[in-house]
């Protein structure tokens, strides 16, 4: 089996899941309780296996022979130009598709106990496996065109997951605007890839690749525009700014599908591109600079706002935000492997952290405000290890492995100098807030005197509340069938436990793959597919890297005792805080009214113009004018023709006689 | 030969006041008598074109029997008297009109046109042209499918009258109808619960 | 007689049965008139029959006064069905054809 049958076999493994589970429900009375929960954990489970195994061929090659393209069929094929259905199988794509299936594979495993007693668990599974099919598809995209395909279906699977609980109004609006925004990046994506065919004629991407110095010259403009519009695709996906507003209001969706979709997987598709078009980036610096500074904006920006909020899974949603901003800055400064290391142990961590409040959440009763937690580490002690195994992680504690790759992008941003210092600065002030906001979720959720619900849950019952909206707290009614009624916590279920435990143990020591100087692990595996790259060379010393790691950890620890200290020590001192700083605080909370700003500049106008299209140009112009006027015409003109029928015999006498006249004259004239 | 010329005169005349006598005279009675008048005066003007046959059946079919039966007809069902200026409008001016177009047309057409045969009196004749036995070769030789369709056609004529002038069976307003019918004037009759026409076949 | 002179006399009656129908509101006149036209055409007919020695014309113009015959039957069969049916004996009244 070659490296790339093991690559169809990646896609195929969740394609059959989807498929199987999908026709399964049609069986009479469904698949029994768990079973598609089991199905599709197996299905991904391949998936993984296949990675490895994709993996391991791909290792026996030498390394220059490691870019392997495989074509299922030909789209279309034309003179010298050739659109096929193909897969590339290199490094890039190999290492995304293990962080992929791997962490969507426990995410399953959790979610099949999880989900459990929820009506549409079936529906669940068959979304869920069709998401990981859409974002294999991405990342092993050989041409622009499966690519944007890829893009797109996961943009639909997204909104599928988003809205899954679609009786709450809630809900679906979060899916319907995580979907329009993402349709926004599809159509930047599109477009760029036009303008990218335009100059150089091919779409897949060694075609592409290999002509993008030739085609274009340095910082050309058509170049700027297009790598301007991926990057617009990119941002809309990986939610950064301004194309951030749907990732927060996208936690309507249930706890595992943030876990996969807005922490692991989706949301660092716009990552995965960036890096995979870095030939372009490079060849257009200018691209490059705004993607840098955009993603420093946004990691600021998120980091800020996630001191504020209060729902739990909101502050998460803020730390991922963030989080893909460092990653973008990384990938955007030609920090490549750095770049693609913090989003496989971000995936492992946030993913872990999403877990973790899930399990939080369910011993709440559903409630996610966490104004009305505490003292939960009595009554969960692994759910409290395995969230502070995250949280140490996201915080960059020293040896863990946030620590390892988050410092070593800014490592990375120090080295190119100039400006981009500025740059690097930000990025560890982002960094001290964010120890500081991580640990202000575990000291608020887990230490001080514990509420009722975690008293009830020492007692050994679990708490239960009437089914309401998390985010609006209004009342739902309990027959629908989901969000199910029962809850599941880690303590009572191994699922959860087995998907949770892995990715602790991982987000703890994932990071000694890549120790600067030591091991190297990612960087020297990535290597072939960036080493066209012209700042391959300009990689920082060993020593300046260690430099830029102790100050990284040197920060971390400082946000975490500062947490420490605000949350356990002098518990007040937050909210004195915010009664001092009371405009600072709402304008934080009200994540620096960017959905106010879209509201009045986009959606109003718009709304204002559709009501104007229908009340005028609809109602009055086409209706009654274009389609009544024809009508009236039609009308009139029968209404003439009628006349003739007056029903009188002397009339159409007349006639006739009339035309007789007529035609005798006629032939008179003409015989004359 | 100048006798021929004064009969012309004289037929042409007859048929043309008869015409005018159709036209214009107001009772329908009169109005078939002057219509008799014209077939009489036509069937003298056939005499002249030679056409023997066809002015004998013109006078017994047409003026014989054709009118006898429209003079039953007229009798039977009188029709009004009509006011010498009827109301109408428009038609009865432009009608004329038209009418009057057309003729000069057909004058202009005949007398204009080039056809110098129409200067003559015509080809010269056998001496049996016109006759019976001339009329009755053609139309049992070369006029025999005209003629088995006139036949038929007339057929589907006497066919359509008895079923047009049928009396319904079993319909109870139409038979106290017809006892009141027979003999009243039209004037008498009481309006019938329904006036609009209904086809029943 | 020359042929043409004929033919201008049918021409005339013809124009006066023309008028007759237009102008008249008795359906009876109205067929009477109607006659009037067929004998024009009739006599054209004959006309030319004589105008070019053959018999077809005569012919042909028996053949019309058989189908003025089919059509004054029918005609007064008509008239006769709607004076049984006690409707006005009046063409400007039958207009229930009307659009």
């Amino acid at each position: 089996m070659s490296a790339t049958s093991y690559g169809w076999l990646i896609l195929a493994f969740p394609l059959a899941g989807t498929l199987l589970i999908g026709f399964g429900w049609l069986r009479p009375g469904g698949l029994p309780a768990r079973l598609p929960g089991w199905i599709a954990s197996g299905a991904i489970l391949g998936a993984f296996l296949s990675s490895i195994g994709a993996l391991i061929k791909l290792e026996d090659r030498p390394e220059d022979a490691r870019s392997l393209v495989d074509s299922a069929w030909t789209y279309a094929s034309t003179g010298d130009f050739k659109v096929d259905l193909a897969i590339l199988v290199d490094p890039l794509s190999v290492f995304m598709c293990l962080v992929v299936s791997g962490v969507s594979f426990l995410i399953h495993v959790y979610s099949v106990a999880y989900m459990g007693g929820d009506r549409g668990y079936t529906r669940y599974f068959a979304y869920l496996n069709y998401f990981v099919f859409s974002m294999l598809l991405l990342v092993l995209a050989a041409n622009f065109v499966l690519l944007i395909v890829g893009w797109a279906f996961v943009g639909a699977a997204s909104y599928l997951l988003i809205s899954y609980w679609y009786r709450r109004e809630t809900a679906t609006s979060a899916g319907i605007k995580a979907f329009v925004i993402n349709v926004i990046g599809d159509v930047g994506l599109v477009v760029a890839a036009f303008l990218v065919f335009d100059k150089t004629g091919a779409l897949d991407y060694a075609g592409v690749f290999g002509q993008a110095d030739s085609a274009f010259g340095h910082n050309d403009g058509t170049l700027v525009a297009a790598c301007l519009l991926i990057l617009v695709g990119a941002f809309a996906k990986s939610a950064q700014l301004p194309l951030h507003t749907w990732l927060p209001d996208a936690m309507e969706g249930p706890t595992p599908v943030s876990a996969l979709i807005h922490a692991a997987t989706m949301v660092t598709a716009g990552v995965y591109l960036i890096a995979r078009m870095h030939p372009l980036f490079e060849q257009a610096p200018t691209a490059a600079d705004v993607s840098a500074i955009i993603g420093t904006a946004t990691l600021v920006f998120a980091a800020t706002v996630a001191l504020a909020v209060t729902d739990l899974k909101r502050t998460i949603a803020y730390s991922t935000i963030s989080q893909i901003g460092y990653m973008v800055l990384g990938v955007s400064v030609f920090a490549y492997a750095s770049g693609m290391f913090h989003l496989m142990t971000h995936a492992f961590f946030k993913a872990l952290l999403f877990m973790g409040a899930g399990s939080v959440i369910s011993a709440m009763g559903g409630i996610q405000d966490m104004d009305r937690m505490g003292g939960f580490r009595k009554a969960m002690p692994f759910t409290f290890a395995a969230f502070l195994c995250g949280a140490l992680a996201l915080a960059a504690f020293p040896f863990t492995s946030g620590f390892f790759s988050k410092d070593e992008i800014l490592a990375f941003t120090l080295e190119r100098g100039g400006w981009y210092v500025a740059l690097a600065i930000a990025g560890y002030v982002g960094a001290a807030l964010t120890a500081f906001y991580a640990f202000r979720m575990v000291f608020r959720v887990f230490w001080g005197p514990p509420v009722q619900e975690a008293r009830e849950l020492e007692q050994g019952h679990l708490a239960h509340h009437p089914p309401a909206n998390p985010a609006t707290g209004e009342a739902e009614d309990s027959d629908v069938g989901f969000p199910a009624e029962e809850h599941h916590i880690a303590e009572r279920e191994w699922p959860m436990r087995a998907a949770m435990g892995p990715l602790a143990v991982l987000a703890l020591l994932a990071g000694f793959a890549q120790v600067p100087g030591v091991t190297d692990a990612i960087e020297k595996f990535l290597e072939p597919t960036f080493a066209d790259s012209h700042f391959h060379e300009s990689a920082p010393s060993d020593s300046s890297e260690w430099v830029g790691l102790v100050i990284g950890g040197l920060i971390s620890i400082g946000g975490i005792a500062a947490a420490y200290f605000a949350y356990v020590r002098r518990r007040g001192v937050t909210l004195q805080l915010r009664d001092r700083f009371g405009r600072v605080h709402a304008f934080l909370v009200n994540k620096w009214y960017f959905d106010e700003l879209f509201e009045a500049v986009f959606v109003r106008p718009v709304a204002t113009a559709g009501g104007f299209g229908r009340a005028v140009i609809e109602t009055r112009f086409v209706q009654d004018f274009l389609v009544g006027g024809a009508v009236g015409i039609v009308r009139v003109g029968t209404g003439i023709a009628r006349s003739i029928q007056t029903g009188y015999l002397r009339a159409y006498a007349l006639l006739l006689l009339f035309g007789v006249a007529l035609l005798a004259l006629y032939f008179l004239l003409a015989s004359s | 030969m100048w006798f021929e010329q004064v009969l012309f005169f004289l037929a042409g005349i007859g048929a043309l006041a008869g015409a005018l006598g159709v036209v214009v005279l107001r009772n329908p009675f009169y109005s078939v008598l002057a219509l008799v008048t014209h077939l009489l005066a036509l069937a003298v003007l056939f005499l002249l074109l030679n056409a023997e046959f066809i002015a004998a059946a013109q006078v017994v079919v047409y003026a014989g029997a054709v009118m006898v039966l429209y003079i039953f007809v007229v009798a039977y069902i009188g029709g009004l008297d009509e006011p010498l200026r009827p109301e109408g409008g428009l038609v009865n001016v432009v009608g004329p009109l038209f009418a009057a177009a057309i003729g000069v047309e057909l004058c202009i057409a005949f007398i204009a046109s080039g056809l110098s045969a129409l200067d003559t009196r015509g080809a010269d004749l056998g001496a049996d042209f016109g006759s019976p036995g001339e009329i009755g070769q053609l139309l049992l030789t070369r006029f025999l499918v005209p003629f088995e369709a006139a036949s038929y056609l007339l057929l589907m004529a006497a066919v359509g009258a008895v079923v047009l002038a049928r009396r319904r069976r079993g319909l109870e307003e139409v038979e106290i109808g017809a006892l009141e019918e027979v003999g009243a004037p039209p004037g008498r009759r009481e309006p019938p619960p329904e006036t609009t026409l209904e086809v029943r076949v | 007689m020359d042929v043409v002179w004929f033919l201008v006399l049918s021409a005339f009656i013809f124009v006066i049965g023309a008028a007759g129908v237009l102008t008249r509101r008795n359906p009876l006149v109205v067929l009477l008139c109607l006659e009037l036209m067929l004998n024009a055409g009739n006599l054209a007919l004959v006309a030319f029959a004589r105008m070019h020695g053959g018999h077809a014309g005569q012919v042909f113009a028996l053949i019309v006064m058989v189908i003025a015959a089919c059509e004054v039957v029918i005609g007064l069969g008509i008239i006769v069905a709607m004076y049984r049916n006690r409707l006005p004996i009046d063409v400007d009244e039958m207009s229930e054809l009307r659009g």
